[in-house]
């Protein structure tokens, strides 16, 4: 009898424990306010803490060894119930982590390559959308030449490279300098680099250079913006950081899949799956607001006609992860 | 590619370099200054680092970039001076404690960035007016004009005379300020003389401890306008770790120029030169050899700049008292 009492007793806590909503989000290097794509998690964050009273968690890793600590700590130490881990850095960690801990949910941002049935993962068809600011780039440049620089030297960020220079050369551009920033998670952070990288194409003739590098990002844009020349964002819509000279910005509704992912956590659907958010989800796109309407104007049917028209299948766009190679550079 | 062409790229290449160098420089000579004097200075970095933190809070918080410089200098200063008092005064371990120095600036700034500015260490981005801003040299526009050789004089007055901020000049200037400081005035040949043999030097009368505050005073002045440059100059804001390891570049390159003014500032020249070319190199076909692959290009300026100056200068000889307290009475 008094063995049934103790087992009900915890039953119910246990119950009790369950129903307890804690979420967690775990950022990538670069911080929360990166004005990229970190950023652009905080946002969805914020909105889903606004518009249900519940806080979330937070941490903020500062080098990669810290990461598979501050998502077991999450769990463990904090108590919590769904936690979101943001970047590809974070797949190993987390897939350890939520194989040990069944009952948690977890999420993930730019990754579709777990397995786990706890485990919810975000991919973005980046090569998309690079390809549609590729088209705005020619539409503006008058050289001809645009530039790219990214980040850390890795196949994510070679796709939005290759989307980027087959959107620019299938709309009349006739050529494209692709740069990364370096090979190691430092190369996310390193905004002078990122400049004199942006300069060097700017030499070259280039007059639109895309920047996909996180916090390097920031230098790139403040380069085109002390020479004169275009930019273009990403991840967040970064347009009102130099109105101006930001052509557009490269959305990824990071800040969709992060809140998706809390409310579905909260209302307690657990289910392992893989999210792939293209331009007919409008997971990627273009942004276009009060500070770019008018330098976009005169082509923006163009950019609208190459979405549906890859929407629809008639443009394919080169995905680097299938190709492993890119022919547009 | 014409000629015309091709001079323009190569002057934009050595424009690069110089806006590259000029950090380094200023680091350089700052070690040469602290080193010569019989100090270890490994904590050119976390000076910097500092400054560039401090000026990046103070032009945005005043908008003017001559407090921003002035707040920098004062920063790394204090810096040389905590340096010194630990070393000179009570003579520790001046490793331990330069490290001590770049351990502390690369967590205070980060910690007052995010306390102070809520942009994840960050400092805000700053307009035109709160930087400095490139100067322009009319005077020298007769370069242009000048019969056959005009168009290739054009690009190098437009991009390579003029048109950096003043702290790149200030840079240049520094390293034969330096030099005549450090070989042609009484004051130099005291601070090497207390590098060299301080226990001479402490019997003909010069207090060592002294000349050895002051040398750190004045690597802390230098490293202070280039932290200014990095955050206020160069860029529009301050980012957690933003040196990026400058500082020990410049250390490198001090060495590697036999701590001498003139070979450190060629040895950081031809860094900046390797690097500006690197940017230039990733994905150009290159005859013969192909696309080189990125991570080789950007390794690149490290190996090179080893190679070439490790197989070039020969034997570098440090001051002879450098890294040991002096006590007097010895």
């Amino acid at each position: 009898m008094l063995k049934k009492t103790i087992a009900l007793a915890l039953a119910v806590s246990g119950a009790a424990y369950a129903q307890e909503f804690k979420p967690a989000v775990v950022f990538d290097l670069g911080g929360k306010f990166d004005k990229s794509f970190n950023e652009g998690v905080w946002n969805g964050v914020k909105r889903f803490s606004e518009e249900t009273g519940i806080e979330v968690l937070e941490y903020e890793v500062s080098s990669e060894a810290e990461r598979k600590q501050a998502i077991e700590r999450m769990v463990k130490r904090r108590g919590a119930t769904a936690v979101l881990g943001i970047g590809f850095g974070q797949a190993d960690a987390l897939a350890e982590i939520a194989a040990a801990n069944p009952d948690v949910q977890f999420g993930i941002i730019d990754v579709n390559w777990l397995d786990g049935a706890n485990i919810k993962q975000y991919g973005f068809q980046e090569h998309e959308g690079s390809y549609l600011v590729g088209v705005a780039a020619a539409k503006a440049s008058k050289t001809g030449k645009a530039g790219f620089v990214g980040g850390m030297d890795i196949p994510l960020i070679r796709r939005f490279a290759c989307g980027y220079a087959q959107g620019f050369k299938d709309a009349g551009g006739s050529e494209v300098y692709v740069n990364m920033t370096g090979d190691t998670a430092a190369a996310w952070n390193n905004p002078t680099r990122g400049g004199e990288l942006a300069q060097s194409q700017f030499d070259r003739g280039a007059d639109v250079v895309f920047a996909a590098a996180g916090g390097t990002g920031v230098g790139v844009l403040q380069a085109a913006k002390d020479k004169g020349k275009l930019a273009i964002g990403v991840d967040s819509n970064q347009n009102h950081l130099h109105p101006g000279t930001m052509l557009t910005s490269m959305l990824k509704r990071v800040d969709v899949a992060a809140y998706n992912f809390f409310k579905e956590a909260q209302s307690g659907r657990v289910e392992g799956a893989v999210h792939t958010l293209g331009l007919k989800d409008e997971g990627v796109g273009w942004a276009v607001d009060e500070h770019n309407e008018d330098m976009v104007a005169s082509f923006r049917a163009d950019i609208d006609k190459a979405r549906d028209d890859i929407i629809a299948g008639r443009i394919e766009v080169n995905d680097y992860f299938v190709l492993e190679g890119c022919p547009s550079y | 590619m014409s000629a015309a062409e091709f001079w323009l790229l190569f002057v934009l290449l050595l424009d690069a370099t110089l806006r590259v160098s000029t950090p380094l420089m200023l680091a350089a000579m700052a070690g040469l200054f602290s080193e010569r004097s019989g100090v270890v200075d490994i904590s050119l970095e976390g000076k910097m680092l500092g400054a560039a933190f401090a000026a990046g809070a103070t032009a945005y918080a005043t908008g003017s970039p001559w407090l921003g410089l002035a707040v920098a200098i004062a920063v790394s200063c204090f810096m040389g001076g905590l340096h010194a008092f630990a070393t000179v005064t009570h003579r520790g371990d001046q490793m331990i404690s330069g490290l001590a120095a770049n351990m502390l600036a690369a967590g205070l700034t980060v910690t007052l960035g995010i306390a102070w500015f809520q942009q994840g260490g960050d400092t805000p981005p700053l307009p035109a007016e709160a930087r400095f801003s490139p100067l322009n040299f009319p005077e020298l526009a007769f370069l242009a004009d000048i019969p056959l050789l005009g168009p290739y004089l054009a690009p190098v007055y437009t991009e390579l005379l003029s048109g950096h901020n003043l702290l790149v000049y200030v840079a240049l200037a520094a390293v034969p300020l330096t030099a005549w400081v450090l070989m042609r005035t009484r004051f130099g040949m005291r601070l090497r003389a207390v590098g060299e043999a301080p226990s001479a030097a402490d019997t003909a009368g010069i207090s060592v401890a002294a000349m050895r505050y002051q040398a750190q005073l004045i690597a802390g002045l230098l490293c202070g306008v280039a932290g200014c440059y990095l955050a206020i100059a160069h860029s529009a804001n301050f980012v957690p770790h933003m040196t990026a390891g400058k500082g020990f570049i410049a250390l490198a390159a001090m060495i590697f120029g036999k701590w001498r003014p003139k070979q450190a500032m060629y040895a950081c020249l031809l860094f900046g030169f390797f690097e500006a070319l690197a940017a230039r190199l990733q994905g150009v076909e290159i005859a013969y050899i192909g696309q080189l692959p990125s991570n080789l290009i950007t390794a690149l300026p490290y190996i090179l700049t080893v190679i070439l100056l490790a197989g070039f200068i020969g034997k570098a000889t440090a001051p002879a008292a450098i890294g040991t307290p002096y006590v007097k009475g010895r």
